[in-house]
């Protein structure tokens, strides 16, 4: 977004603080899962707002389509089949990026000002400063980030931050016909889920949940799901997702710790020189011997 | 007397050996400052050298096949001077004498003394595994064909083998500082009879009774 943000609280590959001044209310889009019928008015209203469409596909046997997220396609209705709960169930989830509190691909970006997180909660690709190394797909615990081959950028859900920072709602939630998709302060949204899950358990949805993961600091894109206990049933939703160590190590301690060793090593190498002084020949001990 | 002119000095290393020396010093500075521009913010800014932040995404991995290939002739090359004796690790025990430019105290050294043998292995460690990894984590080309915890333990790996790459190294340039005569030998091939006494006792014995 080329629109002035003060309301940035992180800023990849930077050490000192965003324009920040600015403080938004916290907001999440909510998808109930267990309201949708599939439609994919969300994956269309998405295409269109952003004015990108995917490629015509092949059918694999199943309604999704495309078969997996791309650099086009930001949300994906993911069709899962289960006997897992006795009876035969359609479990349809709407992925894209789940807005972490705490983002791995920010975490793990190497370009300043190619992820952005405003103090709305929304975490943003800001592509111009993109380099296409791909360590974001190696930070994300949800496998959301897609690398265009177009251009070596990567893309995802913006949340509709452009629509969001003029007071719109995004426009999956616009297009969603039976209010699956609903979106507004964090706060309200746990509200409405809460009512929604009592709703659930009452009608024998005993593990009906709310899926906010705290291993990420909790997210800006929340699920209601009936198997709250069992998410890896709508199409491997990660149970408790969590940025790899891995990528904790290599993007956490070690990076300023190795940063900090190197400027040693040569630190050292420059005080021996002063101090202890170079190893030097003298020419004269040659015609001695000779 | 001003007349006298003096031996005439050893040759160390011959033309083709410098200029691969030189191919694999010049890549690996390359790669160095592009690697660390992408590893830290603070260095970010060496992405200027390379014609920006993507062009330095884009040449860092084919400089470091080039940096590969041209290693690999130094180590065919020089691996069999590099073999670890008895005397290298009484040499080691004494780093002290070493860093306090007491040569008197220490075993006698071949061609190559304990140190430069050490960072020979640690490149032969190193180098490989920065082109293996860096093929895992090589975008757009290879990495789609690796498991996603493959590419995050070989970013890690790529990362601390780069810096022990990188720590070695500047030890290595420091100490062709430090010890006076020593540049000549990669740049002009030749080092002169004193320094190779006073260095490589055993090697100039061996290079004189060649003679």
């Amino acid at each position: 977004m080329a629109l002035q943000s003060l309301d940035i609280v992180r800023r990849s590959a930077t050490t000192t603080p965003s324009p920040q001044q600015r403080q938004t209310m916290e907001v999440a889009k909510l998808i109930d899962v267990t309201k949708c019928i599939g439609c994919k008015a969300c994956q269309a209203a998405c295409q269109e707002w952003n004015d990108l469409r995917e490629e015509v596909g092949v059918n694999e046997g199943s309604y999704q389509n495309p078969h997996d997220l791309t650099a086009n396609s930001w949300t994906l209705m993911r069709f899962a089949e289960t006997e897992e709960n006795g009876t035969i169930e359609w479990l349809i989830r709407k992925d894209g990026c789940m807005h972490c509190a705490d983002p791995g691909c920010l975490k793990a970006c190497p370009a300043p000002g190619a992820i952005i997180q405003y103090s709305n909660g929304i975490v943003d690709f800001h592509e111009e400063n993109c380099i296409g190394c791909g360590y974001c797909i190696a930070g994300c615990p949800f496998d959301i980030p897609r690398l265009s081959n177009k251009d070596s950028k990567v893309y995802k859900c913006t949340l509709c931050s452009d629509r969001v920072s003029v007071g719109l709602e995004p426009a999956c939630i616009k297009a969603c016909p039976t209010q699956a998709l609903v979106f507004g302060s964090k706060e309200d949204m746990i509200e409405h889920a809460n009512d929604r899950i009592a709703d659930l358990k009452e009608r024998g949805f005993g593990n009906a949940g709310l899926y906010d993961p705290a291993g990420v600091g909790g997210t800006h894109v929340m699920y209601v799901l009936h198997h709250a206990d069992q998410p890896g049933l709508y199409s491997d939703l990660p149970k408790d997702p969590a940025i790899s160590p891995t990528v904790g190590l290599w993007k956490g301690i070690f990076k300023p710790l190795a940063t900090a060793a190197l400027a040693f090593t040569a630190l050292a190498g420059f005080f021996h020189y002063v101090t202890v002084g170079p190893n030097e020949t003298e020419e004269d001990e040659e015609e001695e011997k000779a | 007397m001003s007349t006298h002119h003096n031996p005439p000095p050893l040759v160390r290393y011959s033309p083709a050996e410098r200029f691969n020396h030189w191919v694999t010093a010049l890549t690996f500075l390359l790669l160095s400052f592009s690697g660390l521009a992408l590893f830290h913010p603070s260095m970010f800014w060496f992405t200027q050298f390379f014609g920006g932040p993507t062009w330095t995404r884009i040449l860092h991995p084919y400089i470091g096949v080039v940096m590969f290939v041209s290693f690999s002739g130094l180590a065919l090359k020089f691996w069999h001077h590099n073999l670890l004796t008895r005397n290298d690790i009484v040499w080691l025990r004494r780093i002290a004498d070493v860093v306090r430019n007491r040569e008197d105290r220490l075993p006698e050294v071949d061609r190559y003394n304990a140190g430069q043998k050490l960072l020979f292995w640690t490149m032969i460690a190193t180098i490989p595994a920065l082109l293996l990894t860096g093929v895992v984590i090589w975008r757009p080309w290879f990495a789609p064909y690796f498991s996603i915890d493959v590419v995050r333990l070989a970013l890690l790996l790529h990362a601390v083998c780069a810096f022990v790459m990188i720590a070695g190294i500047i030890v290595h340039i420091y100490a062709a500082v430090w010890v006076k005569g020593t540049i000549g030998a990669m740049v002009r091939g030749t080092v002169s009879r004193a320094w190779a006494r006073k260095h490589h006792p055993g090697w100039y014995r061996r290079v004189i009774g060649g003679k």
